[in-house]
């Protein structure tokens, strides 16, 4: 009896290993080890061929240079900026689909939204590239409007980034969104709106409070995504892109200077984190309830 | 604000208006793609010249590459194809795997493990490639200069661009079936048992068809990640390229309509699968 019991205990343990070894060599050998050999890879320098010591040169040159402060503040920025515009233009759509639009109608809505982001970034660069260079189908309709005189370049500004940016984010705001405006009761909002509250009242006491998990899981997840993208602002954005992802790959592929490279990736890695971290402080949420609900 | 309150006529037409912009915006740039690969132009820029199948099926006389004969493009697509399949069997497998272990096994560390596996989702994928590209090399470096093996693999080119992609779309696969698996109703599996069945039975008859819809689903949605990646991808590419990459290259020197071409055939088939899932979840509600 007792054998059995042990044959049946071992027999559990046996498959917890053997279940538990897939996942601890996936997050060990492709995650844990490869982001230590990177944090090592940015504390040392090159003293001479193939010889290193420990310094820490490479986040000196990133505080030195203005070059690289600047890019770094910048895409934060834009990203900040990008983020608040996917809310904006989010919200009400999101609003419609939950709340405004029923059955049929508001499914199909809803898949119509979705179909875009299940096609290719670059598909969809390549569209906005086609609609607002020089050459393209924009100015060359505002030239035929008789609104300017000769095509103008909509490329290569921050607004164009901006555009891309909203474009490629705008699922990962409506999805959440939709989900918690769901979940929020209509009588509520007839409730109030009978007590004689206004359209902003409710919308400020009511439905954003409810939504606030879902408004900063959307954040959250638009943010990481447009801090790390690349093919976007390089893109829409070339040479005056300036985005810090190019900095990285320019360090790592371009230049061969890993030991920066290494630096550079790990600051923006620190900034990604500070950030998600901080918003999930501010709404005062758990990080996996976040991931689950992107 | 919502239909059972009093509007205004003038509030609903608003809405109306809103909507119909959003849907422009949303699809102005994929209809321009689409319709610029049959203009009969070396480049995807109006005026239109008339339309043309020589993007997809070449032309002689006017000395122009289509699709179907530009071995480039159909290389590196069937790069990309490649480079999916092994990432979606690959996490689809350990996702299976991780949803039993987190879903029916306690042991020390199971939180831990639980956040663990979260992490790759929040570090962005140039970082991901740049870490796997350092140590990969350093592994390579190592076993070079200690034990004389040249290992290729470890240098960039495809087995690391799977690794990459595999590193943060195994957590996706992870989070799907375990939430699939973790609304199972044990008693099934307990009356299949009692009434003589195998475990390896259950599993086979019960548990494993009980969580197809999320094993499909995910491999839908494994295929697609892999097949669109691109910051990872970039970092780890070696000589042969995948589609985005290739398509990326093409764009930033200018490339003519053929790269419209390829992309209404993604298009056409993202929008596919995209529907077919869609259909499948329907009443399961938004996919995940």
């Amino acid at each position: 009896m007792t054998n059995g019991a042990a044959t049946a205990r071992l027999a559990t343990r046996l498959s917890l290993f053997l279940l538990l070894a897939p996942a601890v060599l996936w997050l060990s050998a492709l995650i844990l080890i490869p982001h230590m050999d990177l944090a090592l890879l940015s504390f040392r320098e090159r003293i001479g061929p193939r010889q290193y010591s420990l310094s820490v040169a490479q986040y000196r040159t990133f505080f030195i240079e203005p070059l690289y402060w600047h890019i770094f503040v910048r895409t934060a920025v834009m990203s900040l900026v990008a983020t608040a515009l996917t809310l904006l233009l989010a919200f009400p759509v999101a609003w419609i689909i939950a709340k405004v639009l029923s059955g049929r109608a508001s499914s199909l809505l809803f898949v119509i939204c979705l179909i875009p982001f299940w096609i290719s970034e670059t598909v969809r660069t390549l569209g906005w590239m086609i609609l607002l260079r020089e050459s393209g189908v924009l100015p060359h309709f505002l030239v035929r409007l008789g609104m300017t005189e000769v095509p103008i370049e909509m490329l290569y500004h921050d607004a164009t980034i901006l555009v891309g940016l909203v474009y490629t984010s705008l699922l990962f705001m409506v999805v959440p969104l939709v989900g918690s405006f769901e979940s929020l009761d209509n009588s509520l909002i007839e409730a109030a709106s009978d007590l004689g509250a206004s359209n902003g009242a409710i919308l400020t006491k009511i439905i954003i409070p409810h939504a606030a998990p879902g408004i900063t899981a959307g954040c959250i997840v638009v943010f990481m995504l447009t801090l790390g993208n690349y093919l976007t602002p390089t893109l829409l954005g070339g040479k005056n892109s300036q985005w810090f992802t190019e900095q990285i790959y320019t360090q790592f592929i371009t230049r061969f200077n890993w030991e920066q490279g290494a630096a550079l990736g790990f600051l923006l890695l620190a900034l990604s984190t500070l950030l998600v971290w901080a918003g999930l402080k501010l709404s005062g949420q758990r990080f996996a309830d976040v991931m689950r609900r992107a | 604000m919502i239909p059972s309150l009093p509007h205004s006529g003038w509030s609903s037409a608003l809405t109306r208006l809103y909507l119909v912009a959003f849907l422009i915006f949303l699809f102005l740039p994929l209809v321009t793609v689409a319709l610029f690969a049959f203009n009969d132009a070396p480049y995807p820029a109006p005026p239109w010249h008339g339309f043309t199948l020589d993007w997809f099926f070449g032309s002689v006389e006017h000395r122009r590459t289509g699709l179907f004969s530009d071995a480039e493009l159909l290389g590196s697509l069937g790069t990309s194809v490649l480079v999916a399949v092994w990432v979606t069997t690959l996490s689809v497998l350990i996702g299976l795997c991780n949803a039993f272990l987190m879903e029916r096994f306690e042991f020390r560390g199971k939180g831990l493990l639980a956040v663990c596996m979260l992490v790759p989702l929040v570090i962005p994928g140039v970082i991901l490639g740049i870490s796997i590209l350092a140590f990969a090399s350093r592994l390579a470096e190592f076993f070079n200069d200690y034990m004389g093996l040249e290992l290729d693999f470890l240098r960039p080119g495809l087995p690391l661009v799977v690794l990459g992609q595999f590193s943060y779309i195994a957590a996706i696969t992870t989070l799907t079936i375990s939430a699939r698996l973790r609304r199972f109703d044990r008693t099934l599996e307990e009356a299949a048992l009692n009434l003589g069945a195998s475990r390896w039975a259950t599993l086979q008859t019960i548990i494993l068809p009980y969580l197809k819809p999320a094993l499909i689903g995910s491999a839908a949605v494994s295929f697609l990640m892999s097949f669109e990646n691109f910051n990872t991808t970039l970092m780890l590419v070696g000589a042969n390229s995948p589609l985005t990459i290739m398509m990326y290259g093409r764009m930033r020197e200018g490339a003519t309509p053929v790269l419209n071409a390829v992309s209404l055939f993604l298009m056409l088939a993202s929008a596919i699968l995209a529907l077919t899932l869609m259909r499948r979840t329907q009443r399961r509600g938004p996919p995940a």
